[in-house]
């Protein structure tokens, strides 16, 4: 478990690290927090010429409020998201996933930037840049910034918006509006590992009744799945046993699990759809872990 | 223990046994200072990697290392055809499995890899990095064979057959059958019968196997530290395969990182690794990482078994019946063989109860997999979920409680000695004593209040039972001393007084972490009478201890320590002898008490210092008669006779709560019951049971190696195949009856497994508990979500 040769390069400045993904394009991988990228150099599961070290440039560091938006920093640390006070008041679904991603020492270097980066479908804060309608901040040296939909960004297995030339510098995240309540609920067999069933969910609730439901589901299928037809199910209704039955019916449209080892589709169809019941039952009461 | 006197030494103010006291070791790890085989600098190392088979089952046509041998840095490549020509294979049987067969296994594939992971190619090199680069530039050529991975059909008539000359895949069939078995079950009133799955597991010891081979030819002796559990058989195990005198090779096994049974077998990595060190007459290091330990390491535990119970309308267990099927590797593991566990499967299973109709069936088959052999306990949690499992199933058709049918059946504490069912000699257990004290421990009536209180609101809760026995401390009457193996069933302990009037204990049992070296001093300090710190362990050098079988099956305290005691016991005598001379008193009237010599009727006048008896015994000796030669170092030898085994037992309770929309356990606490007989270290002790219990609920919830169709292990990575977390654990409660065993005068029985082999059964009891309102139950491990779903038909 040695990594292949690869080139090396720490750079200092944003300018820096966008001709350098210029110049080696896919031959190039980003290191930020290593958590994922290092393991699958030492398997020698992935092989880049050059990796590129960001972690001094300090302004992709940083969480502050502007106006009715979050921007995080794509280099922030987890550890750091997670017990940020404007985090905490504005962003309540990310704070409510944030003890299920990994570990704390994972998450002490592991980046909020390069989990959306790498995109890994049972990941949480992928789902929830997808639930809470996030944009998504890209960079590179020929086409400079523009600015992507979380749900334009997520193509596939690992596979995203990104070109191989651009880096993710941000994402502006709306905070929570009046009314507006969250609920986040995952399924794994040890805490911290890959989940079988997850969702992130976000919406407005008045006296009972759900609207504008925007439900992710990860660790489902090759990337954070939007539940369109179960947001329909809900739309207007409160948390009854009707509206699961149609819930029921809805998340068999809206997913079609992948199956592995660790559970089967017809398994994680059945732990979605209870994370879905509980995670609404919360919604009216408040909204939380489940 | 009858008339030793032992009793009074064991008890007096100045005893460590029985106490409480903190491990050097472990502070040794804690300030960072541990030294394990990896922190060993040898001058002149180099690094070894291997080309590992990607195939379960292939030919080798041609490998061409042409590429790999021209990178810098790449000091040599050797094949397997190449090595076998400067290593001995080896044949993984024992006489004592009567009708075994198994193939020649040679250290690294010569024509023909039999499972994915099998060693193809060493490469050495300057470094690791390196050495993994030119892996990957050498070319096999590859001719893809059928692989076995199927135990229910690899004895078919259509099967492939994995080495043609044996015939068949079969490795062993063993039977037991005592009393009528058929006549039991025709006038039983409730027969049980039902079927249960067993997923493989291994070890995941935290220091993976590593070794560091260093040959001298100036003097022809070949160094190896490694982590080991058996220092001496591989020292043994070594000079045979590498065609070594014996007394030229030398084995140091420094801090080891856990074991389990892992590090008592024989690798051919490491094999290889040796011989490139005579080859290359350099150092050689190989450090198995995490992604080849998972195929490379021993694997354990795939069964399936079918069991069936008898029994009268009272609850009478009349009869039990099971046929275990078992799919180990291609080969048998040398020297232990890999048909031992299901030997001892059908040994253990129902061996805490009373019943004589016991019809048994072991069937061993070689797959295209890993290749499994001895892990903590082995056997046990099989046999023990079995017969547990069904013993529950029989209290619902009988009306009895869990406990009941256990009391009803048990053997009595006052009827040893005895035999269990399946012939073997069972003495000093203490089934009903344990049962007693745990559900007292439990409040088991509490418990089940609580259980049926909340199912009322929708709370499913389960409590789970299983009891057992446990082999420990084997004796040469045993299956390795009966099958000729190079594996020592004695051990043998020297104590000396230093002039300075410390002690010096050599043993020939080893530390893996457990903290036997600490045990071994508070033996040694106590039979001789001595502050414990003046007394010095050393273990794990077969150039400076006594040889001996090491630590496995439990026998470390058991074995070993009874000769600690004895040499001890000798070393004082000796002290006594010396100083009646020298206070021309009779030693009768002497005592060594706190490392001085005082009179024995009040322990308190100290006549003559431990220091001043040394530095006369090595120093002035001109002060003793002519006729008084000191000997001040004592060893003494000990083996378990008569018996194979010098048995334990205990029982695990489980509670858990089962949520049966998710199929999601969550396990609220855990209550173990053993009697290891006499408990030297209490924490120590406590901590053997508690870490087994974890290992065993890792094998019934998480461990498991998963395997396809095509004979490759697909969760081979530390993300994916689960072990347990110290957060997902539950508090475990440790408790021990004492019930000295008659084998020894220390008393001590093994205490190392007996978590691992009832944790799984209670907790599936749990389970099964728990799903009881639905009439469901389930019988596979690991126990899934997905397989709870299941069975409640969630899915």
């Amino acid at each position: 478990m040695k990594a292949p040769r690869f080139l090396y390069v720490r750079v200092a400045s944003l300018v820096e690290a966008l001709e350098v993904l210029a110049e080696y394009g896919d031959e190039a991988s980003v290191l930020a927090g290593g958590q994922s990228l290092m393991p699958t150099l030492n398997m020698r599961l992935s092989s880049p010429k050059v990796l590129v070290d960001i972690n001094r440039i300090d302004d992709l560091k940083g969480i502050s409020l502007d106006g009715n938006m979050v921007r995080v920093g794509a280099l922030s640390r987890h550890a750091d998201v997670m017990t940020s006070p404007i985090v905490v008041e504005h962003l309540p679904l990310i704070a409510q996933a944030y003890p299920f991603v990994a570990h704390a020492a994972v998450r002490n270097r592991g980046t909020f930037g390069g989990s959306v980066a790498l995109a890994d479908p049972a990941s949480e804060m992928p789902a929830c840049v997808l639930a809470l309608n996030a944009t998504l901040v890209l960079d590179s040296k020929a086409g400079g910034r523009r600015n992507v939909a979380a749900s334009d960004y997520f193509k596939g297995l690992y596979e995203t918006e990104r070109r191989d030339d651009e880096l993710l510098i941000e994402a502006r995240i709306p905070i929570k509006a009046a009314g507006e309540v969250s609920a986040f609920g995952e399924l794994s067999r040890r805490h911290g590992d890959f989940a079988l069933a997850g969702v992130a969910m976000h919406g407005t609730v008045a006296n009972g009744v759900i609207t504008g439901l925007r439900p992710v589901y990860f660790g489902s299928e090759d990337r954070p799945v939007l539940g369109v037809a179960t947001a329909a199910a809900v739309e207007g209704k409160g948390a009854t046993e009707e509206t699961f039955a149609a819930v029921n019916v809805a998340l068999g449209n809206d997913l079609d699990p992948l199956s592995n080892f660790h559970a089967d589709a017809a398994t994680r169809l059945q732990l979605a759809r209870v994370l879905t019941k509980r995670a609404l039952t919360s919604m009216v009461n408040g909204g939380g872990v489940v | 223990m009858a008339d030793t006197g032992n009793e009074i030494i064991f008890e007096q103010s100045g005893s460590y046994v029985g106490r409480t006291l903190s491990r050097p070791g472990a502070r040794r790890s804690v300030m960072g200072r541990g030294r394990y085989t990896d922190d060993i600098q040898v001058a002149r190392t180099l690094h070894a990697a291997f080309l590992r088979s990607p195939y379960a089952h292939a030919r080798i046509l041609n490998i061409d290392t042409t590429a790999a041998a021209a990178m810098p840095g790449v000091t040599r490549i050797v094949t397997g055809r190449e090595l076998a020509e400067h290593v001995e294979p080896w044949h993984g049987i024992l006489s004592s499995f009567v009708g075994m067969k198994s193939a020649i296994q040679h250290a690294m594939a010569v024509d023909r890899a039999c499972w994915q992971g099998e060693p193809v190619a060493i490469v050495v090199a300057e470094t690791r990095a390196l050495a993994e680069d030119a892996v990957e530039l050498i070319e096999v050529q590859w001719e893809e064979l059928t692989p076995v991975v199927d135990k229910e059909t690899a004895l078919d008539a259509g099967s492939p057959v994995i080495h043609p000359e044996m015939g068949d895949n079969l490795a062993l069939r063993q039977d037991i059958d005592n009393g009528d078995v058929d006549a039991a079950f025709a006038a039983a009133d409730h027969i049980i019968e039902d079927s249960f799955e067993f997923g493989r597991h291994t070890a995941v010891s935290l220091e993976s196997r590593i070794l560091v081979a260093d040959f001298d030819p100036s003097t022809e002796r070949l160094t190896i530290h490694t982590s080991s559990q058996v220092p001496h058989m591989i020292k043994t195990v070594f000079a045979k395969l590498l065609r070594m005198p014996e007394h030229n090779v030398r084995i140091i096994a420094p801090d080891v990182g856990g074991s389990f049974g892992l590090k008592i077998h024989t690798f051919g990595d490491e094999v290889a690794t040796a011989a490139l060190s005579m080859i290359l007459k350099r150092p050689v290091k190989f450090i198995a990482d995490r992604l080849e330990s998972f195929v490379s390491d021993i694997h354990a535990r795939e069964h399936r078994v079918r069991g069936r119970l008898a029994l009268n309308k009272d609850g009478d267990i009349l009869a039990a019946d099971i046929d275990d099927l078992t799919g180990v590797g291609p080969y048998s593991a040398y020297p232990r063989t890999s048909v031992f566990e299901a030997v001892q499967v059908i040994n253990i299973t129902g061996g805490p109860y009373k019943h004589k109709n016991y019809r048994a069936k072991a069937t061993v088959v070689y797959l295209n997999k890993v290749p499994m052999s001895q892990y903590r306990a082995v056997g046990h949690p099989i046999g023990i979920t079995v017969f547990e499992s069904l013993l529950d199933q029989a209290a619902v058709v009988t009306g009895l409680d869990p406990v009941d049918i256990r009391r009803r059946n048990f053997m009595p504490d006052d009827g040893y000695p005895a035999v269990t069912p399946a012939g073997l000699p069972a003495n000093d257990l203490s089934h009903e004593a344990c049962l007693e004290s745990l559900i007292k421990r439990m409040d088991y009536d509490g418990l089940r209040r609580e259980q049926a209180e909340l199912r009322e609101k929708g709370i499913y809760r389960g409590i789970g039972l299983a009891a057992f026995i446990k082999g420990t401390a084997p004796s040469p009457v045993g299956y390795y001393g009966a099958g000729r193996a190079p594996i020592a069933a004695q051990d043998a302990t020297t104590v000396s007084l230093e002039p300075s009037g410390a002690v010096l204990c050599l043993v020939g049992v080893t530390e893996q972490g457990q903290g036997a070296d600490t045990v071994m001093a508070q033996i040694a300090a106590t039979a001789i009478g001595v502050p414990i710190e003046n007394v010095r362990v050393i273990s794990g050098d077969t150039d400076a201890v006594p040889y001996g079988g090491g630590t496995y099956a439990s026998r470390a305290t058991g074995i070993g320590g009874e000769a600690t005691f004895q040499a001890g016991r000798a070393l004082r005598a000796e002290i006594l002898r010396i100083a009646g001379v020298l206070l021309q008193s009779e030693p009768s009237t002497l005592e060594v008490f706190g490392g001085n010599v005082v009179d024995a009727a009040n322990h308190a006048n100290i006549r003559v210092t431990l220091a001043e008896i040394g530095r006369i015994g090595h120093f002035q000796l001109g002060e003793l008669p002519n006729d008084v030669q000191p000997e001040l170092s004592q060893t003494r030898h000990f083996r378990v006779k008569d018996v194979p085994y010098i048995y334990t037992n205990g029982i695990h309770g489980a509670y858990v709560e089962l949520d049966p929309e998710t199929g999601f356990l969550k396990l609220l606490k855990h209550w173990i019951v053993e009697d290891c007989g006499r408990v030297i270290n209490p924490n120590l002790a406590d901590e053997q049971v508690r870490g087994g219990a974890v290992q065993g609920l890792g094998g019934a919830l998480f461990e498991h190696c998963i395997y396809d169709d095509n004979g490759q292990m697909i969760n081979a990575t530390m993300a994916d195949y689960l072990t347990p977390m110290a957060g997902d654990m539950p508090d475990i409660d440790v408790a021990h009856i004492q019930t000295p065993t008659s084998a020894s005068e220390l008393g001590a029985k093994g205490v190392g497994e007996s978590g691992v082999g009832g944790a799984p059964a209670a907790v599936l009891n749990a389970v099964n508990d728990a799903m009881m309102p639905f009439q469901r139950h389930i019988t596979a491990q690991p126990i899934t979500p997905q397989s709870i779903l299941k069975a409640l038909g969630k899915i």
